[in-house]
């Protein structure tokens, strides 16, 4: 098994190729005082650029990816990333430029920041857009700062309270309270929607607002939406949609037009930018008019004689989420993938997604109990394991490991909460036939082997890179840095 | 079908079958009508992979931005960027993987944020490190949110010459909460005003959050500024320079509790701004109240070594609203980036790069202060960025020096019209820089006239 | 079925509560709710002299990927709390109503014990 990085140190190593020095020296030591510089060494590991390849080579392929097969994680929208999409964002002229330019020097860029922000309006409906927020996480506070601001402007300062849904996805109520509200939870009724008595119960002079996930966490449209809005309006909050499942909704519907105020998406989900193994995301936040003029800055605009520009303009702006200007490499692709799918593609992609989510769901409920059986689903459903875990003793957690066991990614498991033994799936529309139809026969085979061989299921993995692992360990046995003795003895 | 959707008119029949749906429109039945888009998107006509290829590289040529030399920083840097290390953002495995929910399939990635954890720790000199933060900025404004849970404060102060960016940032996120948020100035000579700072610090003072080297590229010890706010029971926040780290002393030599930065200059292209990525190390008493993503060693059923998330109780997903932070997706790859650039650099390229900047920003100084009218801000020690004011305002000589190909600088207008800060990386020749001194001074001479 | 000693009284939030008289209470969580949990491996205590009304959160419980505060079921003060569990928090999953106790408190709302669940009610409550 190949160790870490630090392993493979041997001093005197060297991987990066640098020029000589071609200016005279400068004394550190009288120019800084000897107190500033550095004594000991660092502990960096000492390798060359073969072995720092052969190294990541090794471990890389201990990693499932969405190139290898099915990445069935619900609200994680898993879908293939176009290769070309990588090259187009490594350009030179796009990728080597410095974020402090003026703006008359990377108008090709602004153009692409400026036309990627109409085109998700459009997508959306929706009137403005700011491309800044690195992750939806960062969409979330922005769209909350901006109901804050809005609120505060209106002179409303007292509303503290935001609702949303028990099935709201984590980030949610944390968007919530990094943003100085309080979260107030609204129950689900028995189809999996918002129980719009008790959201009705719970609004008052304090509500600031609403976050709704739409299609939601058990991938069922908010058929009231409408309504659910309209009473949060009249409240005189507004209405916050987290875009994570804006995968199902590609040229079907506007959530600009559902009533919504305000919408994060995520590049990395929806318009095929790769995940990175956990980053770097983009969550742009697209709002109607009555949030533009609080949105952060700066934002890219198109002046009169048709040159773009950044403007510190907008009359009482949020503020600043990050340093620059985005996750600008992200948005070169998934500006790629709207040109190039075009208004048929994307509705194309929606459809798909929502006939291949329909499609496993259709296969797998022979095996697995439905929570909610609100008819069809959309881009992505929730089935429950509580039959495996009553009758059998396997839980949702075994059958996710033993899924590995068959070459597959696992759903998303014990989300959302008011699921009991949750498995969250969601397909996208970037799986064949075959390759659904492999799943499904996964899953129903181990549907089996949890009712026949339950010890297969519990003791999984086994065709993994490692055992299951540890976790309790992991907490009581905190180790989240290579010891500096073991590197030292390396380095002997 | 477009090429990215496999499934087509067969496969789609025989799947309507399997649900039992007459045909697709049934499925769209929880949609009520009237949200139904009626009209089609109104977007541009699709286009080729050729046609996007020739479309991408127009915009690139009118970046004409590209190709000037770059003295530029202010919070990003046109360092190296090796080759190998795209190559390893490249392997599949890492860059179209998930975040590592499922452990046991996700080893590559866990193992990679482990080694970047103990390099980012080991840089800094602190104890223990998170999985990466957006950038800088957020992961300095994070800190300021982490010392006020740990010490149960809710005012932080901050250092004037702290880049005026990330004060926006952490402006930003401190807002709301019913946190305060103080400047710290600095003396005629960008130092610190440490007087102040112990006049500003009180009971409810959570953290200084200080920049070394600052804004301005100036170096100044940190160890007084810690010994102040330890006396006052509260936290120093260090935003470090990775890259000066090669050379320079680190913070958690000096008393820092929690150490940001910004990675770009670890192996990521500037790309206009991002994605970039944040750093975070800190004290290990500290560990539970650090927001983001943190991976353990631990071992599996049959005693193998493995890696797993850990300590996931602070985060969003379980802990709601009471998590130590709203992060979720975050700079995964860009950490991988940085993790590749350090073990690639290691122990002597990443001294050999700071040295390189270090000496390299000290003769282009010598060289830009001899110019007539030219003259350092502050008279105290650098690395690897400077700030001098020119005789002539800095903004117009920055732009006309783009049409000799030299991106010279940063202009600080709000400071002073003539303030231009520089920064000189190991990518700067001695012909470059002595370039960029002889059109200065052409411009400075044409402007005198 | 978890074990529900019968001379205890339990809040609806799984919380066991043992009169030691004088006005003296220990608390501590249930088995049923040990169990649920899984091993748990860190816990937030109060400090002893903090004062709460019945229903306040008094705490922290964390297992691998579960957080649970737990609740005052009387109101009161904070006279002593198990320190011991900070390194080994396994004692409240391995002997819930003996070492793993969690704090004992004193009241002045001694009466309100009486509103608890029984052992008998409890176990209805639990499911057990």
């Amino acid at each position: 098994m190949s160790g870490t990085i630090f392993d493979h140190s041997r001093p005197g190593r060297e991987g990066l190729s640098l020029p000589e020095l071609d200016v005279p020296r400068t004394d550190p030591a009288e120019a800084l005082g000897g107190e500033l510089l550095r004594k000991d060494g660092m502990g960096l590991p000492e390798v060359t650029e073969s072995q720092l390849m052969r190294h990541y080579v090794n471990i890389s392929i201990k990693n499932y990816n969405i190139d290898r097969g099915l990445y069935p994680l619900g609200s994680c929208t898993m879908k293939y990333n176009p290769k070309l999409h990588e090259n187009l964002a490594r350009l030179p002229g796009l990728s080597e430029l410095h974020p402090l330019l003026p703006d008359g020097q990377v108008q090709g860029t602004l153009q692409i920041m400026y036309e990627l922000s109409d085109l998700l309006c459009r997508i959306t409906g929706f009137d403005a857009c700011s491309l800044q927020p690195a992750a939806g996480a960062q969409g979330e506070l922005t769209g909350l700062l901006l109901i804050r601001s809005c609120l505060e402007s209106r002179g409303e300062d007292h509303r503290n309270q935001v609702l949303m849904p028990d099935s709201a996805h984590g980030t949610n109520p944390a968007s919530c309270s990094l943003a100085g509200f309080e979260v107030v939870s609204v129950e689900s009724d028995q189809h999996g929607m918002v129980d719009v008595d008790d959201l009705r119960s719970k609004l008052g002079d304090r509500t600031a607002g609403l976050m709704l996930t739409n299609p939601n966490t058990l991938g069922i449209f908010e058929s009231k939406v409408e309504e659910i809005n309209g009473l949060v309006h009249d409240a005189g909050g507004l209405v916050y949609m987290d875009g994570a499942n804006m995968n199902a909704l590609l040229g079907i519907a506007l959530p600009g037009a559902m009533g919504f105020d305000v919408c994060h998406l995520n590049l990395h989900k929806t318009f095929s930018t790769p995940h990175g193994g956990g980053g770097p995301g983009s969550g742009p936040v697209v709002c109607n008019s009555l949030l533009e003029p609080f949105l952060p800055q700066p934002r890219v605009v198109k002046n009169e004689d048709g040159s773009y520009g950044l403007s510190r303009g907008g009359s009482q702006p949020v503020g600043r989420l990050l340093a620059f200007h985005g996750n600008v490499g992200v948005m070169y692709k998934a500006y790629a993938y709207v040109l190039s799918l075009g208004t048929r593609g994307l509705e194309e992609v929606s459809r798909n997604a929502i006939l291949n989510a329909n499609y496993l769901k259709a296969r797998l409920t022979e095996a697995f109990d439905l929570p909610f059986d609100s008819g069809p689903c959309m881009h992505e459903f929730v089935v429950s394991g509580s039959r495996q875990k009553k009758e059998h003793g396997v839980r949702t957690l075994d059958m996710a490991k033993r899924l590995l066991d068959y070459g597959y990614h696992a759903p998303t498991v014990y989300f959302p909460l008011i699921v009991s033994e949750a498995m969250m799936v969601e397909p996208t529309e970037t799986e064949s036939l075959e390759s659904l139809d492999g799943f499904a026969d996964a899953l129903l085979s181990i549907a089996r082997e949890a009712e026949e061989k339950p010890h297969l299921v519990t003791d999984a993995p086994v065709n993994t890179p490692v055992l299951r692992l540890d976790e309790v360990r992991a907490i009581k046995e905190l180790c989240v840095t290579e010891p500096p003795s073991e590197a030292g003895k390396a380095n002997d | 079908m477009s090429r990215y959707v496999p499934n087509g008119e067969d496969q789609h029949r025989k799947m309507l079958k399997t649900i039992g749906a007459d045909g697709f429109e049934d499925l769209l039945q929880p949609i009520p009508e009237k949200y139904r888009l009626q009209e089609p998107l109104d977007l541009p006509p699709p286009v080729s992979e050729m046609e996007l290829l020739e479309e991408y590289r127009r915009l690139a040529g009118r970046n004409t931005g590209h190709g000037a030399v770059c003295f530029a920083g202010g919070g990003a840097y046109d360092h190296l960027v090796p080759a190998v290390v795209d190559h390893v953002l490249l392997r599949s495995e890492f860059y179209t993987a998930y975040t590592p929910y499922q452990a046991e399939a996700s080893q590559g990635t866990l193992q990679s944020i482990f080694e970047y954890q103990t390099m980012v720790a080991r840089l800094t000199g602190m104890e223990v490190a998170n999985a990466s933060m957006y950038d800088g900025a957020s992961a300095a404004a994070e800190a300021a949110l982490m010392a006020m849970r740990i010490t149960r404060r809710n005012r932080v102060l901050v250092a004037g010459s702290l880049n005026p960016a990330w004060l926006e940032v952490m402006r930003t996120y401190l807002a709301r909460g019913g946190f305060e948020l103080n400047e710290v100035p600095f003396d005629e000579d960008g130092r610190l005003d440490l007087k102040a700072a112990a006049k500003m610090r009180g009971d409810d003072t959570a953290a200084m959050v200080v920049q070394y080297p600052n804004y301005f590229g100036t170096v100044e010890g940190i160890q007084p500024m810690a010994d102040l706010m330890h006396e006052g029971k509260a936290l120093l926040v260090v935003a470090a320079d990775p890259v000066s780290m090669g050379m320079l002393r680190p913070p958690g030599d000096m008393g820092a509790d929690v150490v940001v930065g910004e990675g770009q200059s670890l192996g990521l292209p500037l790309s206009y701004g991002g994605p970039y990525c944040g750093f975070m190390a800190g004290l290990r008493k500290h560990i539970r109240k650090m927001p983001g993503r943190i991976v353990g060693r631990t071992e599996d059923r049959a005693g193998g070594t493995g890696y797993v998330m850990t300590l996931q109780t602070r985060e969003q997903h379980i802990r709601r609203e009471k998590a130590t932070s709203n992060i979720c997706t975050n700079q995964a790859l860009a950490a991988l980036a940085n993790a590749a650039y350090l073990a690639l650099a290691g122990e002597t390229g990443l001294r050999r790069v700071a040295e390189l900047c270090f000496h390299k920003s000290h003769y282009l100084f010598d060289r830009m202060v001899e110019l007539p009218g030219v003259e350092p801000v502050f008279d105290l020690p650098f690395f690897g960025e400077f700030l001098v004011r020119l005789p002539v305002p800095a903004e117009e000589l920055r732009n006309a020096l783009l049409d000799q190909g030299y991106l010279a600088g940063v202009p600080l207008v709000e400071m002073d019209e003539g303030a231009l800060l520089v920064a000189v990386t190991e990518k700067r020749t001695k012909e470059e820089m002595d370039g960029l001194v002889d059109a200065v001074r052409g411009y400075i001479e044409e402007a005198v006239e | 079925m978890s074990e529900i000693p019968e001379d205890l009284r339990f809040a609806e939030t799984h919380e066991w509560v043992r009169d030691d008289g004088d006005g003296k209470f220990t608390m501590g969580i249930t088995d049923h709710a040990q169990s649920e949990m899984g091993e748990i491996v860190m816990i937030e205590l109060p400090s002893v002299g903090d004062q709460f009304d019945s229903g306040d959160v008094v705490g922290t419980l964390e297992a691998v990927k579960t957080a649970a505060d737990f609740y005052a079921p009387l109101g009161g003060k904070v006279t002593e709390v198990n320190e011991s569990l900070e390194d080994s928090p396994e004692k409240i999953n391995q002997d819930p109503y003996g070492e793993g106790w969690l704090v004992s408190f004193e009241s002045d709302d001694g009466e309100a014990v009486s509103g608890l669940m029984s052992a008998a009610e409890y176990r209805q409550h639990a499911g057990d």
